[in-house]
């Protein structure tokens, strides 16, 4: 394959996430340098998170590969990982383990880091698992009064009481 | 609690006082945490976000040493009372411009203030006056403690605190102080200065956060990094390279006394004149006059007027409290007119009565 601005081979293969369709393009090393130089403008703001995620995204993966990305769906809040890409907002705690592969990278090119030190809340708490099966919970009974299934809604209801009673026992 | 008993007063971080209080105005800490059992903000529906604001409201300041709070129902608020939050600094312009339930709380001496339901559940606030953030942490922690023990947080044990945006993950601290720049505006060697914090991981926004511009040359300097440094290194962090900024600011200042006094003095003097007779005058124009004044003040170019009037000026000139202070609602043009009037009588004295 040609670069598609000269006729040297195309050695990188980018995708491009800026626009709201991912976009392939296929450059010789000498274009691929000047297309992934931040021009003089971009060097003097930090990095916003969009910019740092596409960045990281640009390289080594396919359209495909991305779009399959883009449709992961988190089954706790049912944010998809395009929204994410988009808005720069997670929809909920559990989000930071069903996208951890994703995120892991992201996370270390903004703090250098990927592991807490500091705080900790002293009290152990409920399990992340048992947090996220109430917000799961919620959803399901949202949707289920929304589809007038009020039986369905009723048994969700008890099921959260009884989850919340444990946890104060 | 009535805006209008906040309006005449200055609040913590204008007080202008505290160590190093000519260059450094503030010292803030700001906590992000969420609640374990709901989704984040994004993902909430109305109800969550009631619930989100029910249970933190009640749990919090019905007991301990937080009763003591007032709280404010942002949601249910007037734009202008919300602008005046802003202005105060006790919620962002995010918080004021989103929908839904929502609140803050606000601690003696505007110290302190909990936002619920912002860009997450809760954001703890501490501000000081001057160079103090170690004290700022503190009391931020405790806060913090304190809450812990009511509901339980979203925290993992390898990610820390989880924050709706993996910018603030891990701490979900940002310290930040608030400095007071003219003279490297003016020698125009703050581009510089910037971009070096920038390379240690140093953010750099205007007086009210993200976006805001640099507005009366004032400059929040504050950690970009939340993950895998303990809260007492960011603090750290934060306080080590102010000292160097303060000594900048300062030999800016000298090089300006010695090297061109007499435009100095002029550019000063003339900032006071303009403020002291215009007819009307913007927010924008007023701000980047008192911050020569102020300057001119803490280098005794200016005598007939002390730097916490000036101080107070900055925020009780702003469109929402002149507009409180009035006690009446002002467009644009007769918001200018009354600036106007109102920097007179601060300045000139014309009313003495005025002063509080």
């Amino acid at each position: 394959m040609k670069c598609q601005h000269c006729e040297k081979p195309a050695t990188f293969h980018i995708t491009e996430l800026t626009g709201d369709e991912p976009d392939e393009l296929h450059l010789c090393a000498e274009h691929a340098q000047d297309y992934l130089t931040p021009t003089s403008e971009h060097e003097e703001s930090p990095p916003t998170l969009a910019g740092v995620l596409a960045q990281q995204l640009k390289l080594g993966q396919t359209a495909e590969e991305l779009a399959r990305l883009d449709q992961q769906v988190c089954p706790v809040c049912g944010i998809t990982f395009y929204e994410f890409r988009h808005v720069g907002r997670l929809g909920c705690p559990h989000d930071y383990v069903c996208f951890e592969e994703e995120l892991e990278p992201l996370i270390a090119n903004i703090h250098g880091e990927t592991k807490h030190i500091g705080k900790r809340p002293r009290r152990g708490g409920k399990s992340l698992d048992r947090q996220m099966e109430l917000i799961r919970l919620g959803r399901d009974m949202k949707d289920a009064v929304e589809q007038e299934d009020y039986e369905r809604a009723s048994e969700l209801r008890d099921e959260i009481h009884r989850i919340e009673q444990d946890d104060q026992s | 609690m009535k805006m209008e008993d906040l309006a005449g007063r200055c609040g913590e971080w204008l007080r202008g006082s505290g160590p190093e209080s000519d260059i450094v105005i503030s010292s803030r800490v700001r906590l992000a945490r969420n609640l374990a059992d709901f989704p984040f903000i994004r993902k909430c529906t109305d109800t969550d976000r009631a619930t989100i604001e029910a249970t933190l409201r009640e749990k919090v300041l019905a007991s301990g040493e937080l009763a003591e709070m007032v709280y404010v129902d942002v949601a249910n608020l007037e734009t202008v009372d919300r602008q005046f939050l802003v202005e105060r600094q006790l919620i962002s312009r995010e918080h004021a411009e989103s929908d839904g339930a929502r609140g803050v709380a606000i601690g003696v001496h505007e110290k302190s203030s909990l936002m619920i339901n912002e860009e997450d559940h809760l954001r703890i606030q501490v501000m000081f006056s001057g160079l103090d953030l170690d004290k700022a942490w503190q009391q931020a922690s405790r806060i913090d403690d304190f809450i812990e023990g009511q509901v339980t947080y979203a925290f993992h044990p390898i990610k820390g605190y989880l924050t709706a945006c993996p910018t603030n993950v891990g701490t979900g601290m940002r310290v930040s102080v608030m400095l007071h720049l003219p003279a490297l505006v003016i020698t125009r060697q703050l581009e510089k200065v910037f971009r070096s914090l920038q390379k240690i991981s140093l953010a750099v926004r205007g007086l009210y956060g993200e976006g805001s511009q640099a507005m009366g040359d004032f400059y929040q300097i504050s950690n970009q990094i939340t993950l895998g440094r303990p809260e007492e290194d960011l603090v750290k962090q934060v306080s080590e390279v102010v000292p160097v900024l303060i000594d900048y600011e300062r030999r800016a200042r000298e090089f300006l006394v010695n090297e061109s006094h007499k435009d100095l003095h002029d550019q000063v003097s003339r900032a006071f004149g303009t403020l002291c007779s215009a007819q009307q005058i913007s927010s924008e124009e007023t701000m980047h006059l008192l911050s020569k004044v102020r300057m001119g003040v803490n280098l005794a170019l200016i005598d007939n007027v002390d730097i916490s009037t000036v101080n107070q000026l900055f925020i009780h000139t702003q469109p929402a409290h002149l507009q409180k202070l009035r006690g009446i609602e002002l467009d644009t043009a007769d918001r200018n007119i009354e600036r106007a009037r109102y920097l007179q009588r601060q300045l000139r004295g014309d009313s003495e009565a005025e002063k509080n």
